[in-house]
């Protein structure tokens, strides 16, 4: 097995250790490491938390399938989560969405190509109230505009390129 | 009709710096906690009536009571910050604007109940927020407020932040314990009779946010300040979101008892570009939904909501004007539901997703009478026959959706 957590993440798992009375608290805290770590959590990442946290594989992949927000498959570089919940979608959220759409030439769920976007429908984000809300990695972007998204687009490719 | 006592930082610039917020007033309560005993500050937050504002409306002394006091275990308090409810978005504007707030309640709260260790569980989502609250965290032991001895006193304080990571389902209460011990968010069943949570073999109290947040308030005002506000069985203020066809969404805090329609009119600027309102769903969307002329006379309270047939939930309310088609709303929020459904119980993983497959189907112009009459029949298979309260409340939507604006459903179906 070749996957190991990074001396940063290593230490960070010691550390953690001594904050729970179990080490069995610490599954999510690990699966995120790997997922910051790998950007997503392959067969074999699961095999190796099993062993550090005393656990089978199958009971890492039980957690890890229940949790919407951990990949399972790689996603792409850039992961843009339309909220598509009732207070979003009452703003306007469907539009937002069809103009991604538009742009990227992928619908939701789809990747573009070159891995470099990634569309995802997600429930309520908890932006209700700055209503359509889209969530580009960790980052809210709020009162979405079709503009912004645009904006947002031209930046990250101009980033990237 | 605005009273802010959890929010009276929120204005304030930069106060989310343990600077400024010591500067406003956080972190006064202390002298006062520490010069009582655990006992008389359970006592005082039992006293102040204080309710959960988490979405039950469970009386938080009542739950701390529940705490064994004989002390042979460790006991741990922890934070629920899994926000996820639609309509809801309270507890973060605590966690951006006043952070030190919820630290300050956590040391309150923690004293009471003799915990020396407390866990805030945070939605997978809140980056943001879990960036600036472990900020604040770490801001705190520096100085000494949290740490081996909490501002020179004879007590050790621990605050851990853990991470959820996307499962509506884990702001129950007992399903956020199963995941802060590494497992699926399933809830657990409920005792006979009342218990504390347990956390592994430790005896635990599960608080939201705002309610830790409104503890330093209580402690260092006395309980009768707090009763001063709201009414005789709701005390106190809550923060009400306002979101969906709103003139001014956001988030605000009122007094209990505070009328409904006079705080969206005012305070919200009625209903966006001057349409006229068809609905409105109280508390979040698990609650029944209120059709226009039904608001009259309700106030903002548990048992007033209770008595005009639905739920003040989490306060966070979804404005809906005429142009909205209900059937759609019914679909959205069943698609919710049916992501968002642990799979545990069977009439819940099954009812849901037959619901929501339903739904679209007469959306799809395939429905039939029948498939309503399936629809209605469902709700019953919901309600009530699961370990948790997440499908009663599908058996809501069902039921006050298609009861309250039958001929949009009907007019679907052949």
């Amino acid at each position: 097995m070749s996957f190991k957590f990074n001396k940063e993440n290593e230490e960070k798992f010691q550390k953690l250790l001594r904050r729970y009375p179990k080490i069995d608290s610490l599954m999510l805290p690990c699966l995120w490491m790997i997922q910051h770590q790998e950007g997503w959590i392959s067969p074999e990442t699961m095999e190796y938390l099993a062993e550090k946290l005393n656990k089978s594989p199958m009971d890492v992949y039980s957690v890890a399938s229940f949790y919407t927000m951990f990949h399972l498959k790689p996603v792409g570089k850039y992961n843009i989560q339309v909220c598509k919940t009732l207070s979003c979608m009452l703003r306007g959220s469907e539009d937002i969405k069809k103009h991604i759409e538009k742009r990227l030439k992928i619908k939701a769920g789809e990747s573009t190509q070159d891995m470099k976007f990634t569309i995802t429908e997600v429930e309520c984000l908890g932006s209700c109230g700055t209503a359509p809300c889209v969530c580009i990695n960790d980052d809210y972007i709020q009162n979405t505009t079709p503009q912004m998204i645009d904006e947002i687009l031209d930046g990250l490719n101009r980033w990237s390129n | 009709m605005i009273k802010k006592i959890v929010s009276k930082n929120f204005d304030i610039k930069d106060s989310h710096i343990l600077k400024i917020a010591k500067e406003n007033g956080r972190y006064s309560s202390l002298e006062k906690l520490f010069s009582l005993s655990p006992q008389e500050a359970v006592e005082i937050v039992d006293k102040s009536g204080l309710r959960g504002k988490g979405g039950g409306g469970a009386p938080t002394g009542a739950k701390w009571k529940l705490i064994p006091t004989n002390g042979d275990k460790p006991t741990y308090l922890i934070v629920n910050a899994d926000e996820s409810e639609p309509g809801t978005f309270k507890d973060r504007q605590i966690l951006e604007f006043d952070p030190h707030l919820l630290i300050e309640g956590i040391i309150c709260s923690s004293y009471a109940i003799k915990s020396n260790h407390a866990y805030i569980y945070i939605r997978g989502e809140y980056v943001f927020w879990a960036k600036r609250l472990q900020t604040a965290i770490d801001e705190a032991y520096e100085a000494g407020i949290l740490g081996e001895s909490v501002l020179g006193h004879d007590y050790k304080l621990d605050v851990t932040l853990h991470r959820g990571a996307g499962a509506y389902i884990c702001g129950e209460k007992s399903a956020l314990v199963e995941s802060l011990e590494g497992k699926r968010g399933h809830p657990r069943l409920k005792p006979k009779q009342k218990e504390p949570e347990w956390f592994f073999d430790y005896p635990s109290v599960v608080n939201n946010v705002e309610t830790i947040s409104s503890v330093p308030y209580i402690i260092k005002e006395g309980f009768e300040a707090y009763r001063a506000f709201g009414t005789e069985k709701n005390p106190g203020t809550m923060l009400f979101g306002l979101s969906g066809h709103i003139q001014n969404p956001g988030v605000y805090e009122l007094e209990f008892g505070t009328n409904m329609l006079e705080f969206i009119n005012k305070i919200g600027g009625g209903v966006k570009d001057g349409k006229k309102l068809k609905a409105l769903i109280p508390g979040g969307s698990s609650c029944h939904v209120l059709k226009a002329d039904e608001l009259e006379g309700i106030t903002l309270d548990y048992e007033s909501l209770r008595a005009h047939g639905s739920s003040l939930g989490t306060g966070g309310m979804i404005v809906m004007d005429e142009t909205v088609s209900m059937p759609h709303v019914v679909k959205n929020l069943f698609e919710f539901y049916h992501h968002e459904s642990c799979g545990q119980c069977t009439p819940c993983r099954e009812g849901v997703s037959w619901s929501d497959k339903l739904m679209g189907k007469i959306l799809d112009g395939q429905g039939t009478k029948k498939d309503l009459d399936t629809l209605l029949s469902l709700s019953f298979l919901l309600n009530g026959k699961t370990i948790c309260v997440f499908a009663p409340s599908v058996a809501y939507i069902i039921d006050s959706y298609i009861g309250k604006f039958k001929d949009e459903f009907y007019s679907l179906v052949k």
